[in-house]
């Protein structure tokens, strides 16, 4: 079956496209990546789609009476460091508002990266590889390659929000609430298909159009994290594409106007990106790239020197959101416990959250996870450039000299390890720095919230570790490394909300953290945390040391 | 005889895909070996496990003495290596390629540098992509010609070269076999091979089917004769070497195999030559006998 999917994208049909010679052959194209996205697009349609409607099920039974229901609301619904992750609480006394407001925000973010991501692979990394000027000679119009990669994100963003629609009024949730989720989620995603249009116009690379893409995402997302968090500026939600969407109100008396938001947005991002398409020439971007140096500096001796090269701009990136994380969360950790109150459910809330005494003190722990859940997406992408590398056919050369296969693994796990290292700790000295200074207290505050941020670490290098052993002993399949990331961060994130078991809870290393500042130091976890991410790295490397390259 | 190569009895599978066969190869030290083979023959899976990339399944590989699995890093202190598809970093410039390189394999020759880069007029200041391909081959060239190595081995080096790079490229390989540098050269330049390689080895199917000087490999084909006899040929069909006889009248013409040459002569002219040509084998045809499939040359054998 698949045999002959391929066979009709790449053989010309006569008659597609005659329309406009600008758009010819948009038809095959689209068969061409969705036979390429055969198994990545509907997997994450239907990992996106269906998560909503889990969570809903699991509703009823954890809150199941009324009074239950009004504690929620009091609670986790005016709970700042939650809103700052989830959005505002509309309605937590039904099961759809519940449903809403814990997946209105991080749902539609995971929809957006999978649109950049499609857009930019099927444009710009096509562009990367000599692909595109391979289909462009034949009967291919200017536009449609962007215009498929357009559908075909399209098609995906579509079929996600129409598996949410129909899985939540399957769960037994009102329709219009989620014909309102799922439509707004949709529209999230295809207003980040707009972003991407116009990113891979800009940049000069796929990376580069990604991150670019992926940067005004965490923009938005941010913009309503703090909009949301905050009541005097909460108009910063509404500069942000997935701040409208948890403003569809979806379940509490759904807005609909909103929508028209999200697809306005999406049209003029498109229009734009659109535009901008004529004004370069195939492979190059709207930034011209500049002449580089005849001789190579002195100090670019040794593959560590030129994995440096290869890893600052992402490195700095990184660098700059987590420290820009890290001190929009501690400037908002003091106001968090006034902005609660003092009512009983509270404090009982605080002390389920696994916490202590203090909120303040839980609310720091929850954001070291957080942000080290993000960090272990760091450590995938660094960790995968090494294969990104050997499918590019450049590490062939460099193992051809006298650099070995380890020295060369080793060069790229520098950046892996010590990177993971120094973003989780610019995250943790901002935090504490923000907050030490909000409470006068930097000397205190500073080492207990870079303590939180650093124990984390061990967890983040288990998942490097997986990432390598996946590098090692499946290359071909090394994208996987995502997923086991995302699994983890799922479990974490989301598992305590739909009542997993504890078994499944211990899956995600982020799990076995101690929660400082607020529970007690305790070495036993780190510590195996720690073997067995060097018993991972060391399987993962022994299995590279050994196998065919290429 | 010293060999800077030699492998016997290599076996490599991918998969279900069998891409070396049980090949063998030997280059001297200080030859030029040409190594050639259609596509898909196996060129660059050897070239590969040369370079300890791939793991061989079966046979015996010896590089400069050393295993190239075992010993990679410190064998490849004493090459240099030109893929057939090269790939640069897209934020470094073709010179830092160059110097990079150069220095990762224990430093190379400044003076040679400028020297080639200027002969291969080469622009240094480009970054990856913005190289053509051929001006991306010329940088692995660059780099490989100006460390101080004895072992070149080099994979179709010259795939999108234009003419008068070409000729530069001959012309710097020739000096390096003066300088005493081995070189192993896969290429389907025929003019190339022919000006360069003091032998070559012809594989196909992941299997060595020929190897030996140019002038070996021509003794090993036909000679086409055309002559015009005092009378009727015969005899000439009953002679096992003699192909594709044409007889009109006294006119004949066929083709035989070298070893058969003296005896067929023999019966002509025991006949009476009035007037004969004779046609060596061009080098073209040589390479396509060996191209071309097995059923191909049974056929041709057996009739």
């Amino acid at each position: 079956m698949t045999t002959s999917t391929l066979d009709r994208a790449v053989s010309p049909t006569p008659g597609v496209g005659t329309k406009g010679n600008l758009l010819a052959g948009t038809g095959q194209l689209v068969r061409l990546a969705l036979r390429r996205d055969r198994i990545v697009l509907p997997l994450w349609v239907l990992v996106i789609g269906v998560m909503a409607a889990a969570g809903a099920g699991a509703y009823e039974t954890l809150y199941p009476t009324q009074a239950e229901r009004a504690a929620l609301t009091a609670t986790m619904g005016s709970n700042p460091s939650l809103t700052l992750l989830y959005g505002p609480a509309f309605d937590l006394s039904t099961a759809g508002g519940f449903t809403a407001w814990r997946y209105g925000t991080l749902l539609p973010l995971f929809l957006a990266l999978a649109c950049i991501f499609t857009v930019t692979r099927h444009t710009r990394q096509e562009e990367d590889t000599g692909r595109q000027e391979l289909l462009s000679s034949t009967v291919v119009g200017r536009y449609a390659p962007l215009t498929a990669a357009v559908i075909t994100a399209g098609i995906g963003a579509l079929a996600t929000g129409l598996l949410m629609v129909v899985t939540l009024a399957g769960a037994g949730l009102p329709a219009a609430g989620s014909v309102a989720f799922g439509l707004g989620t949709a529209l999230v995603g295809l207003v980040f298909v707009g972003v991407a249009t116009i990113a891979v116009q800009l940049g000069e690379y796929s990376r580069t159009a990604n991150g670019i893409a992926s940067a005004v995402l965490g923009a938005t997302f941010l913009f309503r994290a703090v909009g949301d968090s905050a009541t005097d500026i909460s108009w910063l939600s509404w500069l942000s594409p997935i701040g409208w969407g948890t403003q569809v109100r979806a379940y509490a008396d759904e807005r609909w106007w909103v929508l028209v938001l999200l697809a306005g947005a999406a049209l003029l991002l498109g229009t734009i990106g659109y535009r901008l398409l004529p004004r370069r020439d195939v492979g190059l971007s709207l930034i011209p790239a500049r002449p580089g140096p005849a001789e190579a500096s002195p100090g670019l001796n040794s593959v560590l020197a030129l994995s440096w090269r290869l890893h600052r701009g992402a490195l700095i990136g990184w660098l700059i959101g987590f420290a820009v994380m890290g001190a929009l969360y501690g400037s908002l950790t003091a106001g968090i416990g006034d902005l609660l109150g003092d009512s009983a459910q509270a404090e009982q809330m605080i002390q389920r959250m696994g916490g202590s005494e203090s909120i303040e003190r839980a609310f720091i722990a929850a954001t070291a996870g957080i942000t080290a859940m993000i960090a272990s997406l760091y450590a995938v992408q660094a960790t995968l450039r090494m294969r990104a590398e050997e499918v590019g056919i450049r590490v062939e050369p460099l193992l051809a000299t006298r650099v070995s296969r380890l020295g060369w693994a080793a060069s790229h796990l520098t950046f892996v390890l010590l990177g993971t290292a120094l973003i989780q700790t610019t995250a943790g000295l901002f935090m504490g720095l923000l907050h030490g200074l909000r409470v006068n207290d930097v000397g205190e505050q500073l080492p207990s919230v870079l303590g939180a941020s650093v124990a984390q670490l061990p967890a983040i290098w288990v998942v490097a570790g997986a990432a390598v052993v996946i590098f090692g002993f499946l290359p071909k399949a090394a994208t996987t490394a995502w997923a086991v990331a995302a699994l983890f961060l799922l479990i974490s994130m989301f598992g305590p909300a739909v009542g997993a078991s504890q078994a499944v809870l211990n899956v995600s290393p982020f799990q076995h953290v101690p929660k400082l500042p607020s529970a007690d130091f305790t070495a036993t976890p780190l510590v195996w945390l720690t073997v067995v991410a060097l018993a991972l790295l060391g399987a993962g490397l022994a299995r590279f040391r050994t196998r065919d390259i290429g | 005889m010293d060999n800077a190569i030699s492998i016997s009895g290599l076996h490599k599978s991918f998969g279900r895909t069998k891409a070396l066969d049980g090949l063998d190869l030997s280059v001297a030290t200080g030859e030029v070996h040409g190594f050639l083979g259609p596509n898909g023959s196996g060129k660059s899976t050897t070239v590969r496990v040369l370079l300890g990339l791939l793991r061989a399944d079966k046979g015996t590989v010896n590089l400069l003495g050393g295993d190239p699995w075992h010993d990679a890093a410190s064998l490849h202190r004493r090459l240099a290596y030109v893929p057939g598809d090269v790939s640069l970093w897209p934020n470094l410039s073709g010179g830092e390629v160059i110097d990079l390189l150069g220095r990762l394999r224990g430093g190379l020759d400044t003076k040679r540098r400028q020297e080639l880069i200027e002969r291969f007029d080469l622009d240094p200041k480009k970054k990856g992509r913005t190289y053509s391909k051929g001006n991306r081959q010329k940088v692995a060239i660059v780099a490989a010609l100006a460390s101080n190595v004895e072992l070149l081995i080099m994979d179709e080096p010259t795939a999108g070269l234009d003419p008068l790079m070409e000729a530069t490229f001959q012309y710097a390989i020739s000096e390096e076999r003066e300088k005493g540098r081995t070189v192993l050269l896969s290429s389907h330049i025929l003019a190339e091979v022919e000006a360069l390689c003091d032998r070559v080895s012809i594989i196909r199917n992941g299997r060595t089917v020929e190897t030996g000087t140019l002038a070996d490999l021509r003794h090993l084909t036909r000679t086409t004769i055309s002559a015009e006899l005092a009378g009727h040929p015969n005899g000439l069909s009953r002679l096992e070497h003699v192909h594709d006889l044409k007889i009109e009248g006294n006119h004949v013409r066929f083709d035989v195999e070298t070893s058969a040459l003296d005896e067929a002569l023999r019966q002509l002219s025991s006949i009476g030559v009035r007037s004969l040509t004779s046609q060596p084998p061009t080098l073209e045809e040589l390479f396509l006998r060996h191209y071309t499939d097995t059923s191909d040359s049974k056929a041709a054998s057996a009739s």
